[in-house]
Parts: structure tokens; sequence; C-alpha cells
């Protein structure tokens, strides 16, 4: 019966929110995000025993089965009961999440925060990949680095189609809309790494949406938005120019392109095509040689290259440190 | 006149008798027939539906699987999702539950319009072969069932994927608002005499809600169809960002059509749960009134909280909260027929046959469901955990739970009615517990996995995040699902041929279809009765009925008190439905592929048969 599968799955939560996954809303890392799992686990206990009480009455009905019962109109009973209660129950949760939480979840006011000087991210959806811009020239991909212990705005749109941004350990997600900017707050209590994923369906690889943040100390955070200020250590190769340039971009150079990410500095980043694959010189041979068979449908074509391209171009982007 | 009873029976044998063999069936007006052709259909439909969601669950029972890619996968679910609300529930309830017993429930002889409602069944037949047609050739639509702009425009949706979404919802829509006037009407128009408001079965009340529900929420669908057809096809720019259009006016006119739709969904079922407890716990339903008003009140309420599916998407927060709380009163009816089910169960005398026992599952799924919708208005909640799992969970809690588990009892209940055949009561409880134990594993996991963060409509996903374990247990649940579905329709097959006969009131029960024979005759009421309860079948006085038995008639009755105010002529079978019915789906045809002039042509012929169907027939007179 669900009471009793509820009660027995209890431990099993438990268990979940204590292994350490990282895209768990039962694993939170920062006040909003507490504060929605400390909702949950109220109104976890509340449902349960409001599923309980309806249990009860049917389980209470099959005991009695047999015996004669009344044919009474019972409108007061049911006035009391689903009135009464529902509209006592809803007030608490209204005020208590609505009135009071939500101050927590909510983003800062647009100006506050740019007054503030506070730090600040602009992110970018595309098919199916997170642009990622900093205040002044840093750009990146996929994943997002920001200093623990303080508060991050985090500015977001959309190129394209609908996408959801979502660090369920951090906050709650905000879509990002192409006729609008949201925003959204990014705190992190520790230092660590933590998953995001886009949440809201945006085509053939929505499932390949992923993307990183790193909450760093903030020293290690300056040193590296510094390096990704920087524009590229090595010059493009004639290979890249012809095959790759009319897409992507490295500062500093003349490939200028914004069709897909920056690869100014993507020997650094930990994977490749949005968390498809980890970030290593095979994986990245792998991806250059068929993109359509590791993401079928991402918008980046087979580029039929020899093999001999393949491991020259990959070479080079990883020496883009 | 003075005529024997074994007279009139006889002349209105005659009268109302029905073309024989398939063109019968073809060119049929009669209200049982039209809702057991839906009941055929939507079965069918279901089973596509069903074939779907396996495939689905067997996709996912891995990370990293490969047996369908992205493109199938989306195409699964978004005609998934379209097919069990569209062309099963829908239909199902109002089309099959509500054709074929409203009529007999007020004491009619057909619903109000019996050529529209045979119109409806045919055009809603031929929308959702289009929509499979769209799916076999390769362009099911695949932007999931809400096809999001700019996701479903041209720019984004090249193929002919979302005009298939388009097109096949537009032309099912038109079935869906036929089938809706044409149930008010019969509910306020055709009662038998007394059947006063205080005295109508709660499941035409059920009726009524949905009906009225979808009459004032399909305009907003429509319109919003017709936008993305023309931005996509003719260069309008309604959802186009780039040249001022918004991307926000599709979710709102979606939305504002898609959650009252839920409980559009719903509604049906909880009037087939008013009518299953009375009958199986020998007790009027608790609070009569506070329960018809209830599901009034329900769909109503519905209307005002269609922001709360766009949480996310960067509203103000002053937007938020008042959608919160106007979504907090819906629960307040829901609620107050919760609590008038259980307790009617719990102070009548319950017999826990097979349909009394799906109705019990419906009670505790849809309160599962329900306390997880609660949750959906506090907006920091909803804002972590919509899109997920976790919302799949609710809403298959809901739509599973509150309006497939009484469709099922219903079948039960209603199937001595429909062949004049008892089913087996023990294969009917296992089949029960089967689908009862296997929803849950289906869907209870999906809570848990929406919680540790698994997004929904990702056609794989990675290991090592936890949600692998969940995702078996729910691939498996859903097999048991399938076989519990199984073994209810085998039961119901071998009732059919090997059943004992039932009579015409195996039951006891409540109101007037079981004053009539098992299955009815097509003129359903020999004389039309005089109603003096809303129970009128318990009600021990016998008032002078009606006796219309010269012609092709029916009684009329007054709005509010109703009484008889006229006697109508009602027509016969007519071929003109399924002939305009063709005629409409050549029409759309043409314009998913483009083909305008063509499209102009089937305008002229749907014109014409039009003008075919209002030439004045010929009326038999015996």
């Amino acid at each position: 019966m669900p009471p009793a599968r509820l009660l027995t799955l209890l431990p099993l939560l438990l268990l979940a929110t204590g292994c350490g996954s990282e895209q768990s809303s039962l694993h939170p890392e920062s006040p909003p995000a507490h504060g929605i799992a400390t909702l949950w686990w109220i109104m976890l206990g509340a449902s349960t025993f409001g599923l309980a009480v309806i249990v009860g009455i049917l389980v209470a009905a099959w005991f009695r089965r047999g015996s004669h019962g009344r044919d009474r109109p019972g409108t007061l009973t049911v006035i009391v009961l689903g009135i009464v209660t529902p509209i006592l129950v809803l007030a608490a949760l209204f005020s208590y999440s609505d009135i009071f939480l939500i101050r927590g979840t909510s983003p800062p006011a647009a100006d506050a925060a740019t007054l503030k000087g506070a730090v600040s991210v602009h992110v970018v959806g595309h098919q199916f990949w997170w642009e990622v811009r900093y205040r002044g020239n840093a750009v990146t991909a996929n994943e997002i680095h920001i200093p623990v212990r303080t508060p991050v705005v985090v500015y977001v749109h959309s190129d394209d189609v609908i996408h959801s941004f979502w660090v369920p350990e951090l906050n709650r997600k905000i879509d990002l809309e192409p006729d609008q900017v949201n925003r959204v707050e990014l705190y992190a209590d520790r230092a660590g790494r933590y998953r995001g994923q886009c949440a809201e369906f945006c085509g053939l690889q929505h499932a390949h949406m992923g993307f990183y943040v790193y909450a760093d100390p903030p020293a290690v955070f300056r040193r590296w938005l510094a390096r990704q200020a920087r524009p590229a250590t090595a010059a493009p190769t004639a290979l890249f120019m012809s095959k790759c340039s009319s897409c992507h971009a490295i500062r500093g150079t003349a490939a200028a392109a914004h069709v897909g990410p920056d690869l100014t500095h993507v020997g650094s980043r930990t994977s490749l095509a949005a968390l498809t694959l980890p970030n290593s010189l095979v994986r990245m041979e792998q991806w250059l040689r068929s993109p359509q068979q590791v993401k079928p449908g991402a918008l980046m074509p087979d580029l039929n290259l020899t093999t001999a391209q393949v491991r020259a171009l990959a070479r080079y982007l990883e020496s883009l440190k | 006149m003075t005529t024997t009873v074994a007279d009139r029976v006889e002349r209105l044998e005659r009268q109302w008798a029905e073309r024989p063999g398939v063109l019968g069936w073809l060119t049929t007006t009669d209200h049982k027939r039209v809702g057991l052709l839906y009941f055929w259909a939507t079965l069918v439909f279901f089973g596509a539906g069903g074939v779907e969601a396996l495939t689905m669950r067997t996709q996912l029972i891995k990370p990293n699987n490969s047996l369908v890619g992205p493109e199938t996968f989306n195409q699964l679910f978004t005609v998934h999702g379209m097919t069990m609300i569209f062309w099963f529930i829908i239909p199902m309830t109002t089309g099959a539950f509500g054709n074929y017993l409203t009529p007999l429930m007020v004491g009619a002889r057909d619903m109000a319009f019996p050529r529209m409602n045979a119109l409806s069944f045919w055009i809603f037949l031929a929308s959702g072969i289009f929509l499979y047609i769209g799916l076999f050739g390769g362009f099911g639509p695949d932007a999931g069932w809400f096809d999001y702009t700019p996701l479903g425009s041209r720019l984004y949706d090249p193929a002919r994927n979302a005009d298939f979404y388009t097109l096949s919802l537009a032309f099912n829509g038109m079935a869906s608002t036929l089938t809706s006037a044409n149930l008010i009407v019969t509910i306020l128009k055709l009662r038998a005499p007394g059947m006063s408001f205080n005295r109508i079965p709660l499941f035409c009340f059920a009726m009524l809600a949905a009906s009225f529900g979808l009459l004032f929420a399909l305009p907003s669908l429509s319109v919003d169809l017709l936008f993305l057809y023309l931005d996509r096809n003719l260069g309008f720019h309604f959802f186009d960002v780039a040249h001022g259009g918004s991307n926000f006016l599709w979710q709102h006119l979606f939305w504002f059509f898609g959650h009252p739709e839920v409980y559009i969904l719903i509604v049906p079922a909880f009037g087939i749960a008013t009518e299953i407890i009375p009958a199986f716990t020998r007790r009027k339903m608790l609070a009569f009134p506070l329960v018809a008003i209830a599901e009034l009140l329900v769909v109503f309420i519905g209307f005002g909280v269609w922001a709360h599916h766009m949480f996310a998407t960067g509203l103000p927060t002053t937007t938020l909260v008042f959608f919160a709380g106007a979504t907090s009163m819906v629960v307040i009816p829901s609620t107050i027929q919760v609590f008038a089910w259980s307790m009617s169960i719990f102070t009548g005398t319950p017999k826990f046959k097979t349909p009394l026992l799906f109705i019990i599952g419906f009670i505790v799924m849809f309160v599962a469901g329900g306390l997880t919708g609660i949750m959906f208005l506090a907006i920091p909640f909803d804002q972590q955990m919509t899109d997920t799992y976790f919302v799949v969970a609710h809403f298959h809690y809901i739509i599973f739970g509150a309006a497939v588990f009484p469709i099922f009892g219903g079948m039960y209940y209603w199937f001595p009615k429909v062949t004049g055949k008892l089913y087996f009561e023990r294969p009917g409880q296992i089949s029960f517990w089967i689908i009862f134990i296997g929803t849950n594993l289906l869907f209870f996991p999906m809570h848990i996995v929406g919680l540790l963060g698994m997004p929904r409509r990702v056609y794989t996903y990675p290991g090592g995040l936890g949600w692998t374990s969940y995702n078996v247990l729910e691939s498996v649940g859903g097999y048991i699902t399938g076989l519990g579905i199984l073994v209810l329709f085998a039961n119901l097959v071998v009732s059919y041929f090997r059943g004992p006969p039932s009579g015409p009131d195996p039951w006891h029960g409540p109101t007037l279809e079981w004053t009539i024979p098992s299955p009815p005759p097509e003129y359903n009421f020999a004389t039309i009765p005089t109603v003096t309860s809303a129970y009128a079948n318990w009600t021990d006085d016998t008032p002078p009925s009606l006796e219309l038995d010269v012609g092709h008639k029916q009684h009329v009755s007054s709005l509010v008190d109703g009484w008889t105010a006229e006697i109508a002529d009602m027509p016969h079978s007519s071929p003109w439905p399924i002939l305009l019915a063709l005629a409409l789906a050549l029409l759309f045809t043409m314009l998913v592929i483009d083909r305008y002039m063509f499209a102009s042509i089937f305008a002229v012929v749907i014109a014409l048969t039009l003008l075919g169907w209002h030439s004045k027939e010929p009326q038999e007179h015996a």
C-alpha cells in the first residue's frame, strides 16, 4: 500500500541525500537550496499524514464490509473536513513558501546587483550548449566558475529556443527566453563542483546539455578569470582556419565566428560537448572524428577529417589551456 | 389510443430499428452505437499510446541506452502525450461514456443532435488517423505536447512535424467541441419529466462541467494552433521574436487551455466515481449538492490558474504569487469531493467488487497526486521541481490514477448494461491489483529521480547520478501495468462470450439506465419515466410516465425544473456525417502538404455536404 511504501522509501531517500550525487535537490549546498529542501521534507511529512488519513478511512471501510451503514446527508462532515482543513493547511503553506521562502530564492533587483559591483555572469543558451561570458573578455562554454560563499548574479537569455538553467544543489531553475533576460542568484556554501542541466525541452540533444559550476576560493577564481580573459596561447593552424573558423572563435586571432563555443581556452575545460564527454586528447579526437555519432543532432556537422587531421586538430585544441 | 404494451414495443422496435450490417454502423446516429464506436476507437489509440510509453520505458531502463535515438524518442513522448489526452481520455470519457450513458441517465432516447454526434465521432477518428499517418511517415510531432515556440516554429522545426501537431489537434478540437455542445444540450434539454437540477445524476453534472470547460478552453488552443500554422506556413510573426512577436503569447494561450484541460480530463472520471460509489455502498452520495457544485467549481476555478505552468519563465513575482493563490483555491472543491467519496464508502454498506476497487485505487492515487500538486503552489519548490520527473510522477498519478482508474472501474460497472453479460469477478479483482501495484511501481520512483535532478523529456541519461535503479523499477512497473491491462481486457472479452446473463439491473444501480433492459433497446425507454429523485431507480413510487410511441419522437424539457415543454422529431441514420468528416480529412491533408488550391476545392465540397445535410430528410411514418 502507498503509505507503507512511502515509509519504506524514506530511508532510501535519506540515503540518496547522503551519497553525494552531483545534481540532487536533496543535497543542497546553498541557503536557497536548503530552504527548498527543508520545505520539501515538511511537505512530505504533511502529505504522508494526509494520505494516511484517507487510506485510513478506506481501510476502516474495508473492515466494516458487510455491516449495515447509514444513509444520512453528511454535509457538515464534508464541510468541516473538505473546506476548513484545506483552508488552514493552504494558508500556512502559502505564507511560508510564497511570502517568506520566496525572498531567498528570487533574484536580486537588477540595478541593486550592479551597484554593489557583485560578480555577475551572463549565460546564453544555444542548441545544445551553454555560452558563459564574464565582464571583461573571458568567454567560456559549459562551465561556470564562481567564487565560493559569494553571491553571483547569473543573467540568462537564449540565442534560439527556450532552455532552462538549473543547478539543483545551488538554487531553483530559471528559463532562458529569447525575448527577455532573466536572473538567478548562485551561491555556494562549499568549494566544489556542482552539476547543472537544461531543464526545458529544447530539441534533439536536450539530454546532453549539461554544465558544471565550479565554486573556488576567491583567489583561485580570480586567477582562473584572468587566465580565461587572455587571448589564445597559440595561433590557429591553417587546418583550423579552413575547417573550424567559420563557426568557432579563438580570441586574439582571425578566427572570430560565434556560431559554436569560443575555443580560446578549450584545453582548460573539463568536458566536451556540454558534458557529453570528459575532456582529454583521446575524447577530443573521438568528438572531431564524428560529432554526429557522439551527439546525434548536435549542430556541429561531421567534417570527414582524415585521421592525421583529427590528430593534429585535437593536439592543437588541447594545447589551448 | 388503446394499445397493449407488446404492441407499443413492437411499434417502437420498427420505428427505431437501425440499418443492418456495416452500412448501419457507418451511417448510425444512435448514441449507443456512436458511443461504442468511440469506445473501440479510443481503445486502439490507448494501445498505441501504451506501446509508445513502454518503448520509452525500455529505452530508459539503463543509462546511455540506444534502443531508440533522440529523433524517435522525441516523437514518442510527444505523440504519447497527445494520444493519451486527446485520443484516449477525452474521447473515452465524453465520447464513449458520455455518449452512451448520458441519454440513458437523463431518460432521453438519443443525444440532442444525433447526426452531429456521429459527425464528432468520424472527425475524431479521422484526426487520429491523420496524426498517426504523420508519425508513421516519420513526421510525428516532436516538440512536446505543449509544443513551445520557438522550438515548434519553422526555423527550429523545419519539416512537417509541427504541422501535423497543429492540424491534428485543431481537427480533433472540432470533435470535442461538437460533443461538448451536444452533451450540454442533452443534459439541459432532454431530461425526463421531473428531473429538476437537484435530481440530475452526478455523472451528468460532471459531463456538464467537462463540456462547458471544453467549450471555453478549446478556442484558446485553436487560436494558438492557427497562429502557429500561419507563422509556419504563411510568414506571419505571432511568435517570431525577431520580428516583434512573443513566445510568451504561445504559452499563455496554450495554458489557458491546458490547465482547464487537466480538470476536463479528470472531472468525468469523478462523475464515474460518484455513480459507482452509491451502487456498491448502498447509500446516496454524501453531501450531494456540495459534490455537484464542486464538480462545476473545479473546472471554473481551473480557468484562473494557468500561469502556474510558467513559474520558471521569469514572470514578475507578483504574478507568480497571484497564480499560486488561485491555485490554492482549486484545492478546496477537490478536497470536498475526496472526503465525500471516502466518507460515503466508510458510512455506507460497502461491497468491494471490482468497480469499487478501482474507485478506491482512484481515490488513493488522486490524493497522492493531489498532494504533490499542492506542493507546486509553493513557488520556490515549483521552480525547483518543474520540468523534472517529479512533475511526470505528479501528473501521471493524476491522469492515470484519477482519470484512467475510474475509466477501468466504469468499464466493469457498465459492462452488464452494455453487453447483457456479467464479467468474471475474481479475474476482475486480480486485474485491479496488478494494475494498482504496477502503476505505483511505475510512477512512484519518478518522484525520487525528479528530486535527484533528472529532467523530463531526456532520451537518455548518464550513469553515476543515482538515477539508474529507480528507472529500472519504473520500467518494470510499466511492464506490470501493461500486463494488468491485458488481464482486464482479456477478462472483458471472455466475459462477453462466456459470461452469465446479467439481467437489466445486476447491481441494483441507482440511476435510470438500470430500469431498462440490457443491452438497451434502440429507443432506450419504451415509456419516458417521470423522475422524483436523483437516484431514480431507488425510488419506490411509480408516477405516471410519458408514452411516446408514434414516429421518431423525443421529449424536450424546460430548462430549470425539467418538465416536458415540447415534443421533437429526431433524425434517422444519415450518410452525411461520415461524408462531411471525410471531406474535412481531405481538407486537412491538403493543408499539411501546402496544396491550398486543393484545400479550397475541398472547402467547397464541405459546403456542398452541409447543403445535403440540411436538405429535408424524408420522415419515416409507421
